[in-house]
């Protein structure tokens, strides 16, 4: 029961990140029908500007405590991998809106190599340490543990999620993002620049990968150049599960590959008589992905409601 | 004779390699209520795509209160004043129907106007009043249509292209939509229409012309159209 709660907690914190991610995935899905392959790069790009910034702050001693050295190391991020994002769809993608959708495709699998290589030579080959400022205080549930990073990272995404929703079902841009992503063509004769309104999208995923990076980065203390593709992999899947296009999907489909994710380490050992350990815990986002596509390729939520014409 | 609020000169369609409107003229001044008829595949759609900003043409082609607006995307013609009721309606299926107008309004910035239009158009059409919180994807092929306009009127139109308004609509729904169409025009709103449902269309309007294998024909007085032996037979099956 204690190994259920604490990778229950896990999960949750795993879940959170993953639904960050994935709502990237699924608003440029759901906007242009292309699948953004070179979205992990940009929470890896993330992580590494927040390594950055945390690093510099810590060592020019500045006397700022230690949460307001991340939220900087957010702060900086989140709008340089908006420039990032929108430079992607303005120069990579735009140019292939009217191609055939294998072209852009093939092209946003170069950017994310690109952009690898580019941080790779900017930051470093190696793994970064991130500097262990947090004071890691550890909150006890029966022999089940929750850290302050968790509670932080649940709080922040749980307000980002909400603030998307917000924006997605309440304010003008939001409608004319559904609007855009049902009919570019009629978008377009509401008055709608339908271009703006996919460079939005675009920033909008690139600031929620931004602060994702920032909490891997600090929750696993470690940011590498490579860390974007299986981390991009793994939301994809969770988009996929929760329907790909599909706003809420992508929270649901996080939290559940979270939890699927954690909770099939925690006891892969104990169901195989320790034939398969909890090293094996990358393989379940990837049987989730294909157990969906085969049974329910719509996603939990992809459902989509009859149209009339 | 008052202004030309839309001046086509001449203008020519491509569409998938097919040249689809081959160099018409036509005019609609100020306050006028238009219809353009002709047979299926005749260029009707093309053209007013065109004159919408949907498919490309060249510059002076296409004259809208004066000015050239030939290839201008469709997004800024509307800040102009011109709004397009496309074939087929779409109205955005996922969005509600209080979503849908409010997307007419997009690119209006009198917030109190829009609301005032808003009910305006609620009231133009009850149906949609006791249905604006549901999906458009759930209205009837009919509430879809009036929701259509009603969401083009909301940009606060000068000129108001429809296209095919009556397809796939039963008769008694046709009549009321082009009910609506007339008291739209009678409030001011200059009006060109595509229709293959000639008789309703020429009935309902002041002017008409008449297209053929991308070329205008034929151009009049609806009535004098009307009369016309060669539309008759051509048009109205006598």
């Amino acid at each position: 029961m204690d190994t259920f709660i604490q990778q229950l907690i896990n999960g949750l914190t795993l879940g959170a990140v993953y639904a960050m991610v994935a709502l990237g995935y699924t608003m440029v899905y759901g906007i242009i029908q292309l699948i953004n392959f070179a979205h992990g790069e940009v929470v890896m790009i993330g992580a590494m500007v927040a390594f950055s910034v945390i690093g510099a702050l810590v060592g020019a001693d500045t006397g700022l405590s230690a949460p307001i050295i991340v939220l900087a190391g957010g702060v900086v991020a989140v709008p340089l991998c908006i420039a990032v994002a929108c430079t992607m769809e303005r120069v990579a993608y735009r140019p292939l809106r009217a191609a055939p959708r294998l072209a852009p495709l093939i092209t946003a699998i170069g950017i994310s190599i690109i952009l690898q290589h580019l941080a790779m030579m900017l930051w470093s080959r190696n793994p970064l340490a991130f500097p262990q400022i947090l004071d890691n205080r550890v909150f006890h549930f029966g022999a089940a543990t929750v850290t302050s990073v968790q509670l932080a990272i649940w709080t922040v995404a749980t307000l980002m999620m909400a603030a998307l929703s917000i924006l997605v079902y309440r304010t003008r841009l939001g409608i004319a993002m559904r609007a855009t992503s049902q009919n570019p063509l009629v978008a377009g004769l509401m008055g709608i620049d339908i271009n703006r309104v996919i460079l939005a999208t675009f920033a909008l995923g690139a600031a929620l990968a931004a602060i994702a990076g920032v909490m891997v980065g600090t929750y696993y203390g470690i940011a590498h150049y490579t860390m974007g593709s299986l981390l991009g992999l793994k939301a994809f899947c969770a988009a996929v599960l929760g329907g790909i296009g599909n706003i809420p999907g992508a929270m649901l489909g996080g939290l559940l590959l979270g939890l699927v994710e954690a909770l099939g380490a925690g006891y892969i050992g104990d169901l195989t008589n320790n034939w398969f350990g909890s090293n094996y815990q990358d393989v379940f986002a990837f049987i989730v992905l294909i157990l969906v596509l085969v049974f329910r390729p719509s996603g939990l939520l992809g459902e989509r409601v009859a149209d009339r014409t | 004779m008052t202004a030309a609020l839309l001046e086509l000169q001449r203008l020519e369609v491509s569409y998938g390699g097919i040249r689809a409107v081959k160099g018409i003229d036509l005019t609609v001044a100020d306050g006028e209520m238009v219809c353009l008829i002709g047979a299926n595949g005749a260029g009707k759609t093309s053209a007013l795509k065109a004159i919408a900003g949907l498919l490309p043409v060249a510059r002076d082609s296409v004259r809208f209160a004066g000015e050239p607006i030939g290839g201008r995307p469709a997004f800024e013609l509307v800040r102009r004043g011109l709004a397009l009721v496309p074939e087929g309606r779409g109205v955005f299926s996922q969005l509600s129907v209080d979503e849908n107008l409010a997307m007419g309004a997009y690119s209006r910035r009198d917030r109190a106007g829009v609301r005032a239009d808003h009910e305006r158009v609620l009231a133009l059409f009850p149906r949609l009043k006791e249905r604006h919180r549901q999906l458009a994807g759930t209205l009837s092929g009919g509430e879809q249509q009036m929701l259509a306009i009603g969401r083009a009127l909301l940009s606060k139109p000068r000129l108001l292209l429809l296209d095919e308004p009556s397809m796939g609509l039963a008769p008694r729904v046709v009549a009321r939509i082009f009910e609506v169409i007339g008291e739209i025009a009678r409030q001011g709103v200059t009006v060109l229409v595509v229709e293959q449902n000639a008789r309703l269309a020429l009935e309902t309007c002041n002017k008409g012309y008449v297209m053929e294998s991308g070329l205008i024909t034929l151009f009049g007085d609806a009535r004098a159209l009307l009369g016309n032996d060669a539309v008759r037979k051509a048009y109205l099956g006598e």
